[in-house]
């Protein structure tokens, strides 16, 4: 039983002055799958990420990623543990070029005085080329950040995450924002990347959710409204009066 | 491709040009006391590049360097001073042997802390250590508890202020309000002579480039890299990995060892140490000077702190009134007109035009933390 | 050290003792209400603060001669008058800072920072051409000199009283106008939400300038009662801006109600050690326990958690 799931969230809450952004949540994912989350604005799908990944502080509950506690962990040492976390809003180094933005993730020479030896040898080139040409951007690692589309932020982001190789990837909205064209070769993109690890996406986009998904989790006011397939959660007679009911 | 390289040509001809005026022109062009005073200006400039290190590069604003810069000072000062109060040149006190302003304070015997500064090699390391240690407890409660910003500015002022009323309030201690004066030699060699002096200055140039050098290997680490992404997205170098506050942690002690080291220089080339170096208004110049090389430049900051106070010798002696206006005019253009400093002048607006000069070719695009040349 | 007094003594010195306090807390509620607007509401840090207090001071001087010169029959009346010459031309000086140097600064903290440092040294240096760099007193009205017995030990001064007396009035005038007037209203607004309270109407960038403005013309207050019990000299402002600054992020920036507690509690502080130590080591004690405190709790006493 215990190896049947990665993650697994039981009672999570958090309260912002006695509000509850995450009311005693829990689902559990499993090892490759793709779980996605939906649910309308304010419905704490964001907050349920930050907790996760322990930006946010939890009021009470438990996130354990394969058995182990990460509430008690400290981003970097969450992050040390196999769980990738990209953001709502692309958040890249805009002052460093693509190069280093992908060279700043690579999981080497974390510490102070590791950071302080680090040598760009081989293997890390050979790895960011590797990693720059899933994500389209074997054109632009001289440019700086700044001077990216939007769509490229968000792929160079991607990026960044997946030169660390988590086990555990969590995306924010990953193709918001984006033209038509990008949209659809972040599909590709993601498609390819989230073959051989575990996914949990927040998207909007239903086509999109429904090309990915595993399977899907609806929240509402901070509580799982719906779960199961795309299919059973369209026709969840909850989910419908929810999205459509106001 | 990347340049990783330890320094790019144009990074050594900055350097290099740097060094023929530290060790050639001056020394050349300026009489002994001007050199001794351009002495006194570099050892600002130890601070500065500190200051182009957490600020500059990584965003951490410190207005408490006068706190490091007044430690290392005073570490050396102890030492000079206990040599200084030998027996024989205390004869007429009433406790001979240990500093004359403790004997004006009626103390009877040597503070048990005043007890190691007897040893060189003690206060020596002390200079160095004793402001990192400071630094360190102050960056542990802070970047651990996530406080920078604004926040970090004004409680690091308020450890200028604590510092200040706490030397001036035990002065049986510290020497009060003037400070620790009279220091006379460095086992035995007598450091007020003019061939004293001029050595000096040039001991004191060449710890300077050792912290150049330093600092310029940091930058070009990945570990500078990392407090230009810090700066800019805090949260993105967190989950990728990175303990944020160790980082802080590291490039503030790095900056308080930098102007530990220039505070012994200047307590051993100016020949005292006093609390109007560590309070308030010096750390908040100190900054200046950094602003005005060019906040991102380590070699900018060299300039920085060698214009301004070549300004305010010059200006306050014939001008004691306008000296401060100018000062504060400078603060503020400093921000509204040229966040870059000198560096970003000059690559800018002067080097692309030497540049079109020189070779007609295409301007190279400017960098931020390119070298100001005189 | 008790032995030598007898208990009555005793009660006496700790009631001055903390009457001597509530004056201090009074100075530090004065300085740090325009602070409290300009860095709790807008996020800006203003290091000249302490000199559009002295502004105010020098303003209360001129009256002062004004009045003595020309109309001395109403001189036990001129403080009224100099409060308002001082809110009204340290709040335009704001106005003026607002609109030439902080408007195009807003989005860097640490350069806004820098400049109103900057803005301070050229303040004190034009104080000190025009008033000398000597510390100049104004003459108190009769009315306000003496003291009052409260009994045979205790007495109390009754221009400390007068200040207090002002510092409660000026708190409630600022609780007022940011809890009940349409401008804090506006000014809360945009604290929460620039962007949304620029869409729904709302002149941002009016109300910065105006919340700027009164910030500085409370300093200026501030600097005016300052008048009644000390003298005012060109570098005054900044022998107080570390305090008025820690007296407002101990409280809680953004929280009125924080700032007057933690006025009060640092003010209580500083003068029961002042009794029991010297009065720099008192100061440093003082300090350090704030430091100490902010260290623990960066957030200050009273603040909320928010959703980020």
């Amino acid at each position: 039983m215990t190896e049947r799931f990665i993650l697994k969230v039981e009672d999570l809450t958090v309260s912002f002055d006695g509000f509850k952004a995450v009311d005693h949540l829990s689902f559990y994912v499993e090892p490759n799958e793709c779980r996605v989350i939906i649910g309308p604005n304010g419905a704490g799908k964001t907050t349920v990420l930050d907790l996760i990944c322990g930006r946010t502080k939890a009021t009470e509950g438990s996130v354990q990623f394969k058995n182990k506690e990460l509430l008690a962990m400290r981003e970097d040492q969450i992050v040390h543990a196999g769980v990738g976390r990209k953001f709502q809003t692309p958040s890249v180094y805009e002052d460093l070029t693509v190069f280093e933005n992908l060279e700043l993730s690579y999981p080497k020479g974390h510490g102070v005085f590791g950071a302080l030896a680090f040598k760009r040898d081989a293997a890390v080139r050979a790895r960011i080329a590797d990693i720059a040409e899933t994500i389209f951007l074997d054109d632009q690692l001289d440019e700086k950040a700044a001077f990216l589309s939007h769509g490229q932020k968000q792929w160079l982001e991607i990026g960044m995450l997946l030169i660390q190789d988590p086990e555990l990837l969590m995306l924010d909205e990953p193709v918001a924002g984006m033209s038509v064209a990008e949209r659809k070769k972040t599909a590709e993109l993601l498609n390819r990347i989230i073959q051989d690890r575990s996914v949990i996406v927040i998207e909007h986009d239903m086509g999109f959710v429904a090309d990915i998904a595993t399977r899907v989790t609806v929240l509402h006011q901070g509580k799982t409204l719906s779960e199961g397939t795309m299919e059973r959660v369209q026709n969840d007679p909850k989910v419908v009066e929810v999205y459509l009911g106001h | 491709m990347q340049s990783s390289a330890f320094m790019t040509r144009k990074e050594l001809i900055g350097f290099l040009i740097l060094a023929a005026l530290i060790f050639i022109v001056f020394p050349v062009a300026l009489d002994n006391f001007r050199l001794n005073l351009f002495g006194k200006y570099l050892t600002y400039a130890f601070v500065a590049v500190g200051l182009a290190l957490c600020w500059g590069a990584g965003g951490i604003l410190s207005l408490g360097q006068g706190v490091f810069f007044g430690l290392g000072g005073y570490c050396m000062a102890m030492f000079l001073k206990l040599e200084a109060s030998t027996p024989e040149n205390t004869a007429i006190q009433s406790t001979p042997g240990i500093p004359d302003f403790m004997d004006w304070n009626q103390l009877k015997e040597l503070p048990w802390w005043w007890e190691p500064f007897y040893s060189l090699p003690i206060a020596l390391a002390a200079v160095v250590a004793v402001p990192v240690i400071f630094a360190f407890i102050i960056g542990v409660a802070m970047f651990t508890r996530r406080v920078g910003g604004v926040y970090f500015a004004i409680i690091t002022q308020a450890f200028a202020a604590i510092m200040t009323i706490l030397i001036i309030g035990q002065q049986g201690y510290t020497g009060g309000v003037n400070g620790i004066t009279d220091l006379r030699t460095l086992m035995g060699w007598d450091i007020r002579t003019d061939e004293a002096k001029t050595i000096l200055y040039f001991v004191n140039g060449a710890l300077l480039f050792v912290v150049l050098l330093v600092a310029q290997y940091v930058r070009k680490s990945k570990l500078g890299r990392l407090l230009i992404a810090m700066r800019d997205q805090e949260d993105r170098v967190r989950f990728s990995g990175y303990n944020v506050a160790n980082f802080k942690i590291f490039i503030f002690c790095l900056g308080a060892a930098f102007a530990g080291i220039g505070g012994a220089m200047f307590t051993l080339q100016v020949g005292f140490m006093s609390p109007t170096l560590v309070g308030i208004v010096p750390s908040i110049e100190m900054v200046i000077f950094c602003a005005v090389g060019g906040r991102l430049s380590i070699l900018g900051a060299v300039y920085g702190a060698l214009l301004v106070n070549w300004a305010k010798t010059s200006l306050s002696e014939s001008f004691p009134e306008l000296w401060l206006l100018g000062l504060g005019a400078l603060f503020i253009a400093v921000v509204m007109f040229f966040p870059n400093g000198l560096a970003g002048v000059w690559s800018e607006k002067i080097e692309p035009r030497l540049l079109a000069l020189f070779n007609q070719k295409k301007p190279s695009r400017p960098t931020p933390d390119g070298a100001p040349a005189e | 050290m008790f032995a030598d007094y007898s208990m009555s003594e005793l009660g006496a010195i700790f009631a001055m003792q903390g009457f001597a306090g509530l004056i201090l807390f009074s100075v530090f509620v004065l300085m740090a209400l325009g602070l409290a607007i300009i860095f709790g509401q807008m996020g800006v840090i203003n290091m000249a603060h302490g000199e559009f207090m002295i502004l105010g001071a020098y303003v209360t001087y001129l009256t002062s001669n004004l009045f003595a010169d020309h109309l001395p029959f109403l001189f036990g009346t001129y403080f009224f008058v100099a409060m308002i010459f001082a809110f009204l031309i340290s709040g335009a000086l704001g106005l003026l800072v607002e609109w030439s140097l902080i408007r195009h600064l807003y989005k860097r903290p640490l350069d806004t920072l820098l400049a109103t440092w900057g803005l301070s040294l050229i303040l004190q240096q034009t104080y000190r051409s025009i008033f000398g760099a000597r510390e100049v007193g104004v003459s108190i009205p009769d009315w306000m000199m003496g003291s009052l017995p409260l009994t045979d030990l205790i007495e109390v001064p009754i221009n400390g009283i007068f200040v207090m007396v002002l510092a409660v009035s000026i708190s409630l005038a600022v609780y007022v106008m940011m809890f009940r007037s349409r401008w804090g209203k506006q000014v809360r607004a945009i604290n929460q939400n620039r962007v949304m309270a620029g869409a729904v109407g709302i002149n941002t960038e009016w109300t910065d300038r105006l919340t700027f403005g009164i910030g500085c013309g409370v300093a200026g207050v501030a600097g005016s009662a300052f008048t009644m019990i000390g003298s005012t000299g060109p570098t005054a402002g900044q022998l107080y801006i570390v305090d008025t600054f820690l007296v407002v992020v101990f409280g809680g920036a953004g929280s009125l109600l924080g700032t007057i507690a933690s006025a009060f509690s640092i003010s209580q502080a500083q003068s029961i050690m002042e009794f029991f130590l010297s009065g720099s080591m008192a100061k440093v004690l003082t300090l350090l326990v704030v430091v100490g405190i902010l260290m623990i709790r960066p957030q200050g006493l009273f603040s909320l958690k928010l959703r980020k």
